[in-house]
């Protein structure tokens, strides 16, 4: 069975004559490409999945420091508003979002995480399939599946385009992280193929041209505040998919689009720390305190 | 180029902040521990570019200790490595340098055993958690560590390769990738053994007693 696919019009042919999920082709491609079988495979996805869910939990119950000292703690504050007070964008919105400020807080205090795909958009992924799992009463098996269905699309954007902040900017780190948690979403919830890739392009449309500016360098602002943000848009971006509403630019033209977006923005803003709001006086001072420290 | 694997896409599992700062770091650590051999005292760590610029805030230092420990870069441990070579009388030095031309994450690893040996290992994190050693003792070199490799240390002469050829031979390893450096004719050489199957101990000692010329012999398991 062919399972090979470097697009997103490829994959969706794939699934199409096979009639069959793009978890399903991934997993098959992995069988076909590695030394191990099919049960390894998913063991080995579950044991990231776990990995995840202690990353949002210790995040979201204990008291995690950057080494920095630049962020911590701001998981708790959400979780403890949405646990006692009406939000303003709900309950569950509010939980996924202080369950990707969770990870990336563990992963700024040198906490075990799963890069997916990159360690600063780390917590987009696991927020939004643990959440979306926990309110649905949804197995570890089918959300492992689910990240077999995001590795699927961050491969594509990592084939086509790229997913490091360096060389494409946020839109890049950030915004695949997001495609990939909303495509997922869209198969876990009884999507279509077509659906989680219409979902994918929304998402990176949406934050098309984010700038990857973190202060003195460090993946701690404004990349806590950005999975955040990543993870609602990972939200709206499956819902919307899951409705019927369709991506007027394909998939593939989107990732092309952003990759050109990420090669032509000057090197100020990809990770360089010296540009956007690495170079605010705020941030500037920040640095200075942060490399003066001993 | 590379054919990714889902598990490269939703991996590695690993000690944050950043893949290329810390993951990358100890990496680098473990494999130049591997090379610098048992009886590690004193290790000086050379950073170059970002390593440089922003060690301290990344944990890199700390993950390079904890390499030199032998840790995973997803172990627990990693940010208490520091705390954990004091306890062992390893000694360790961090210092700012250029090193000239070089990735911009990249770090010279200066180790001394107990009998007062040293080994020079330099390398870079080229991204992802991956990395590329590129220099042993002063000798030009390139391997990644994705793959189990051997690293051979022999005297440059006839027949060297073909011995150890001829004994992977014997249990069915195949290379996958090999490329042979060396300072000048007749002296120091390194021979750099990519293979698909991991090597066991019995065949190194094989290697190791085939003949004099072979000085050392590394086995580092793909990481």
């Amino acid at each position: 069975m062919l399972t090979e696919f470097s697009n997103g019009v490829e994959l969706s042919k794939i699934c199409n004559e096979s009639n069959k999920k793009i978890w399903e082709i991934m997993i098959e491609r992995e069988v076909e490409n590695s030394q191990l079988d099919r049960e390894a495979i998913l063991n080995y996805m579950k044991e990231n999945l776990n990995i995840m869910k202690n990353s949002i939990k210790k995040g979201l119950y204990e008291d995690v420091k950057s080494v920095s000292g630049l962020v911590g703690g701001d998981a708790k504050l959400i979780r403890e508003r949405y646990e006692n007070e009406k939000t303003v964008s709900g309950k569950r919105m509010n939980k996924a979002v202080a369950s990707a400020v969770a990870v990336l807080e563990v992963n700024a205090s040198m906490g075990q995480i799963v890069a997916a795909p990159t360690a600063g958009s780390s917590g987009i992924l696991p927020a939004a399939l643990v959440t979306v799992g926990e309110d649905f009463h949804i197995s570890d098996d089918q959300l492992s599946k689910a990240l077999f269905t995001a590795s699927a699309i961050g491969y594509i954007i990592t084939k086509n385009a790229t997913v490091a902040g360096a060389e494409g900017g946020c839109q890049a780190e950030t915004g695949a992280a997001a495609a990939m948690a909303a495509s997922a979403l869209v198969e876990l919830l009884g999507g279509s193929p077509e659906q989680a890739l219409d979902a994918a392009a929304m998402t990176i449309k949406n934050i098309l041209g984010l700038v990857c500016d973190p202060l003195a360098g460090l993946v701690e602002v404004p990349c806590v505040k950005r999975n955040a943000i990543g993870v609602a848009n990972a939200f709206i971006c499956s819902d919307m998919a899951l409705a019927g509403v369709k991506s007027v630019i394909p998939f593939d033209e989107v990732v092309e689009a952003m990759y050109k977006v990420g090669k032509s923005l000057p090197c100020e803003l990809r990770e360089t720390a010296l540009g956007g709001l690495a170079a605010t006086p705020t941030g500037i001072r920040i640095k200075k305190q942060i490399f003066s420290k001993k | 180029m590379k054919n990714f694997s889902a598990f490269d896409i939703i991996g590695p599992r690993m000690i944050g902040p950043s893949s290329s700062h810390t993951a990358g770091a100890a990496r680098l650590g473990r494999v130049a521990a591997k090379i610098g051999g048992d009886d590690i005292q004193n290790v000086v760590f050379l950073l170059h570019g970002s390593f440089a610029q922003t060690y301290r805030g990344h944990g890199t230092d700390r993950a390079l200790v904890a390499g030199i420990l032998g840790m995973e870069p997803n172990d627990e441990n990693l940010r208490m490595s520091m705390e954990i070579a004091s306890e062992k009388g390893l000694n360790f030095e961090f210092i700012k340098t250029d090193l000239g031309d070089e990735h911009p994450n990249t770090v010279k690893i200066i180790m001394t055993n107990k009998v007062g040996e040293k080994t020079e290992v330099t390398g870079s994190s080229i991204g992802g958690g991956s990395i590329k050693i590129t220099q042993i003792n002063g000798l030009v070199v390139e391997f990644t560590g994705e793959y189990p490799t051997l690293v051979v240390r022999q005297i440059d002469q006839p027949g060297v390769i073909a011995k150890v050829t001829k004994i992977l031979n014997e249990f069915e390893i195949n290379v996958a990738f090999m490329r042979v450096f060396r300072h000048s004719k007749g002296q120091d050489a390194f021979m750099i053994i990519e293979t698909d199957t991991v090597v066991s101990k019995e065949v190194i000692c094989k290697i190791k007693d085939s003949g004099k010329e072979i000085i050392h012999i590394y086995s580092i398991k793909s990481i």
